[in-house]
């Protein structure tokens, strides 16, 4: 819960907070980066229309009005949303945000190709021809602008229980109309929120500063900031950027704190630590094109004989991950514990059943097969690679362990054409649906053979339980609990058929500096720098 | 110094009386048997399997069980731990982050090093090898294609040239026709460290047998019209052996701490298996808590490369009068 900034927080003003990543993200711009890094920058900076409440646990996952005054108005059967635009409120340049800059932002949004145009927002009127002549892009009769009613409107082509969602993360950022339809690259945008960017240099720093026309028009969607300055350094290896937040050099880091300095933080550093659930969790893909794994059998097999406690341990103790082995996380709509890879069957796990894994092998006739498991060469993801390896060789694979640079992780597992029959990966949620795991993972619709984009590494496609998912998303429309039913038998099916095997719920750790107060957390963004205070 | 017996004679003799060099040769033996008794050390000393995770086992030590894993004692429970050095036949060493005993890898590791350098340094002077004294007694267009090709090969830093080599052939394998060769066959990072090497050798070894090739004795041979096989084996390959000789434990030296790096960049030996590049991999991310992980198999490589350096400064004084006048 927020507390409300009434004279005794005016005391906590100024002062600079002093971040710290190895590496920056890539491109400043928020309609095109992808990066949870970089997101959580444009959480204080940048805004849409709507946007999700800044606020911890369960209310942090709330969409509330942010530039626009209220929450759409929902016409023609979820296919039109109509917003009132707040008056009066500008951008850090100056100019005053319009509903021309709004109309612009969502065509700026297909010119600059973002990520998710083709599949968040590819149900917006018009979006087809700018799909295909992006250069072009006027969503003609798609978001239509109002200037005296100051009022905007958007037209679907089909109802999506899940647009307001979509439209409240950082693609949809409204930009002034003049911004370059192109990637900005290392030049900050506008800004709309309390902070705005003031220099990115991604090989040194970014620095973000008070946004001088910043005024709170609400405290859900975008409080003001404490801090003055934020200075977000890049460089620094972990293991100094740890030592430094113990010693006050550094207010926070990006980075996971290194394994063999856990024990340290939580014997020593136990005040400055915060861990909280994400809904995330770390996976196995099985591509179901490719033997052993095209074999049902073979997939339940190793989902049984996988050691999720032992993935815990490595990932860094039980603070930090729960074990799990169904596909929706704990805390999304829909999930009801379920754990059929377990020995004695429960709702949940609990040790890991070798002997019916390889009877489930045997049966499956697979067993002796060559299988290649692929994983980052980052130090933890090794490590429970190299200890899946172990398992496949316990359950009666010959099988070796392919580790690629973290970078590619990614790209590589997710194209067909290079033939991995096994790797581990994570998934963060987008936004908090169970589609966003349920569909984009698993549906005919997330795999694109040969492409370095296809989601559904696994390969799954089953049109009847597509359409049981479309259907869950339209009952999200009118009947959201009749939609959670949905959602939790789909689950329960798709976990069954095992096309990837859940490890365990990422817990998220940071450490801050002793004089850090006032952390608070958004389950999508994470620490919300805005709230921080350092006086 | 007694002249009495053939050059080779002298030359052992010379080696038997550098103390230095012969403690080098007794440690170099000592680490080799050391290496080659590892399945024996993991069978009957340590009772594991050393290429196995062992994340949820337990080990009993003065009668106590204990978890290989041990969880971090702390209010947050942050963290966990491998077990460390027990000084028993068990985990010796500790065990490292996926609970395997350290000792045992350490002595598997050492058997791949050594494998890997030793074999590759063989590789290496068998082309550089042929490489010079081909290039070098032929001359002519053969001595320029020999010596652009090794000037091609010499232009790229050892270590970038190593590193691409085994990025490529690493992440994939080998295919040559039907022959195949797994990514995780030794005999990859034999062959791409066997072959960065060979300029460094075949330069000096053309050098010396374009000197040869002017000696009165091979002039006479040619004069007498002897063939230019049996002039090479009988008049070149003798004179050049003792440098390809004192050559070779000093490539070995250089090829073991390329071993090393490959395998900590992981791009050399393949997990499961070990290789003392491997292990001081695995020991980083436990530097902090169990720093011997890494420590090791690092002062390992110091000893052994610093044994080959010593052991080679001996064969060049021993095989090498001239060098010795010099050092005299």
């Amino acid at each position: 819960m927020l507390l409300p900034c009434i004279g005794w927080c005016q005391a906590h003003r100024g002062g600079e907070l002093h971040l710290s990543a190895y590496q920056a993200s890539g491109t400043i711009d928020p309609q095109i980066n992808y990066e949870s890094d970089f997101w959580q920058i444009y959480f204080v900076t940048q805004d849409g229309l709507l946007g999700f409440r800044k606020a911890e646990g369960k209310e942090g996952l709330e969409v509330v009005p942010d530039l626009a005054e209220a929450l759409p108005e929902i016409g023609d059967g979820g296919k039109t949303y109509l917003f009132h635009l707040r008056r009066g409120l500008k951008f850090s340049t100056g100019q005053e945000i319009t509903v021309g800059d709004v109309v612009a932002s969502y065509r700026r949004m297909f010119k600059v190709l973002g990520p998710n145009v083709g599949s968040w927002y590819n149900i917006i009127v018009g979006a087809d021809a700018c799909l295909k002549t992006p250069q072009d892009c006027t969503l003609d009769g798609g978001v239509v602008g109002d200037a005296q009613a100051s009022t905007v409107t958007i037209h679907l082509t089909r109802a999506d229980s899940e647009f307001s969602q979509k439209i409240a993360l950082p693609f949809a950022s409204i930009l002034p109309a003049d911004t370059p339809p192109h990637d900005l690259g290392t030049t900050p945008p506008a800004a709309t929120g309390p902070y705005m960017i003031q220099s990115y240099n991604p090989v040194r720093q970014m620095v973000l500063a008070r946004n001088p026309y910043f005024h709170q028009w609400s405290e859900a969607a975008q409080p003001d900031g404490f801090v003055d300055r934020i200075i977000y350094r890049y460089g620094l290896q972990n293991e100094s950027e740890v030592t430094e937040v113990e010693n006050g050099a550094l207010d926070w880091e990006a980075d996971p704190p290194p394994l063999d300095r856990l024990s340290e933080i939580g014997a020593d550093y136990t005040k400055l630590a915060h861990i909280h659930p994400l809904l995330a969790y770390y996976y196995v893909t099985m591509n179901t094109h490719l033997a052993p794994f095209d074999n049902v059998l073979a997939r339940r097999a190793f989902a049984l004989a996988v050691n999720r406690k032992v993935a815990v341990n490595l990932y860094g103790g039980p603070a930090l991950g729960t074990p799990i082995c169904q596909l929706l996380p704990a805390g999304l709509a829909g999930y009801a514990p379920y754990c059929p890879f377990t020995k004695n069957p429960d709702a949940r796990w609990s040790a890991p059943d070798l002997a019916t894994a390889r009877a489930l092998v045997k049966a499956s006739g697979t067993a002796g097969m060559k299988v290649t498991f692929v994983c980052s060469d980052r130090e933890v993801e090794r490590s429970i690679g190299i200890y899946l390896q172990s398992v496949l060789n316990d359950i009666g694979y010959q099988a070796s362990v392919h580790s690629i640079s973290y970078n590619i992780r990614d790209t590589y597992l997710q194209n067909s054409s290079n033939h991995v029959q096994i790797g581990l990966t994570d998934w963060y949620q987008d936004y908090p649906s169970p589609s966003d795991f349920l569909d984009v993972l698993l549906s005919c619709a997330s795999f694109h053979p040969g492409s370095d984009a296809s989601i559904n590494m696994s390969g799954f496609c089953d049109p009847a339980i597509d359409a049981r998912m479309q259907g869950a998303i339209a009952t999200e429309l009118t009947d959201p609990e009749a939609a959670d039913r949905q959602w939790t038998e789909i689950d329960r099916t798709l976990t069954d058929l095992a096309p990837l095997t859940t490890l365990f719920q990422i817990n998220k750790l940071d450490v801050v500096s002793p004089r850090v107060g006032h952390f608070r957390f958004s389950p999508l963004f994470h620490f919300i720098f805005s709230e921080a205070w350092v006086k | 110094m007694n002249s009495a017996g053939g050059p080779w004679t002298i030359a052992f003799q010379r080696l038997a009386g550098d103390r230095a060099a012969m403690v080098s040769a007794f440690v170099l033996i000592l680490v080799v048997f050391a290496s080659a008794s590892a399945p024996l050390y993991a069978r009957f000393v340590a009772h594991t399997d050393p290429f196995r995770p062992n994340l949820d086992g337990s080990v009993v030590i003065d009668g106590r069980i204990e978890d290989i894993l041990q969880p971090a004692d702390n209010p947050l429970h942050l963290g966990s731990a491998p077990i460390g050095p027990t000084w028993h036949g068990a985990y010796f060493l500790g065990a490292d982050g996926q609970g395997r005993d350290v000792a045992a890898r350490l002595l598997y590791g050492g058997f791949n090093s050594l494998l890997i350098a030793g074999s590759a340094t063989a590789l290496c002077l068998f082309f550089a090898a042929i490489a010079g004294i081909v290039a070098g007694f032929l001359g002519g267009w053969v001595d320029q294609v020999f010596s652009r090709l090794l000037d091609i090969l010499w232009a790229f830093p050892v270590y970038l040239l190593a590193i691409s080599l085994s990025v490529v052939l690493i992440s994939q394998g080998l295919k040559i026709g039907p022959i195949t060769i797994e990514a995780d066959n030794l005999l990859l990072p034999i062959a791409i460290i066997g072959i960065v090497y060979v300029p460094y050798v075949a330069r000096p070894v053309r050098g010396q047998v374009l000197s040869l090739a002017q000696s009165d004795f091979v002039l006479a041979a040619v004069g007498l019209g002897v063939p230019n096989r049996r002039i090479l084996l009988r008049d070149i390959l003798p004179n050049v052996a003792p440098t390809l000789i004192v050559f070779a434990p000093l490539v070995m030296a250089l090829n073991l701490l390329t071993e090393s790096a490959l395998s900590f960049l992981q791009i050399g030996v393949q997990p499961p298996a070990a290789s003392w590049g491997t292990i001081i991999a695995d020991g980083q991310t436990l530097i902090y808590s169990r720093p011997l992980v890494a420590i090791a198999p690092g002062l390992a490589i110091m000893v052994v490369v610093l044994a080959l350096n010593v052991f080679g400064d001996g064969l060049r004084d021993a095989l090498d009068p001239r060098a010795k006048l010099r050092v005299q």
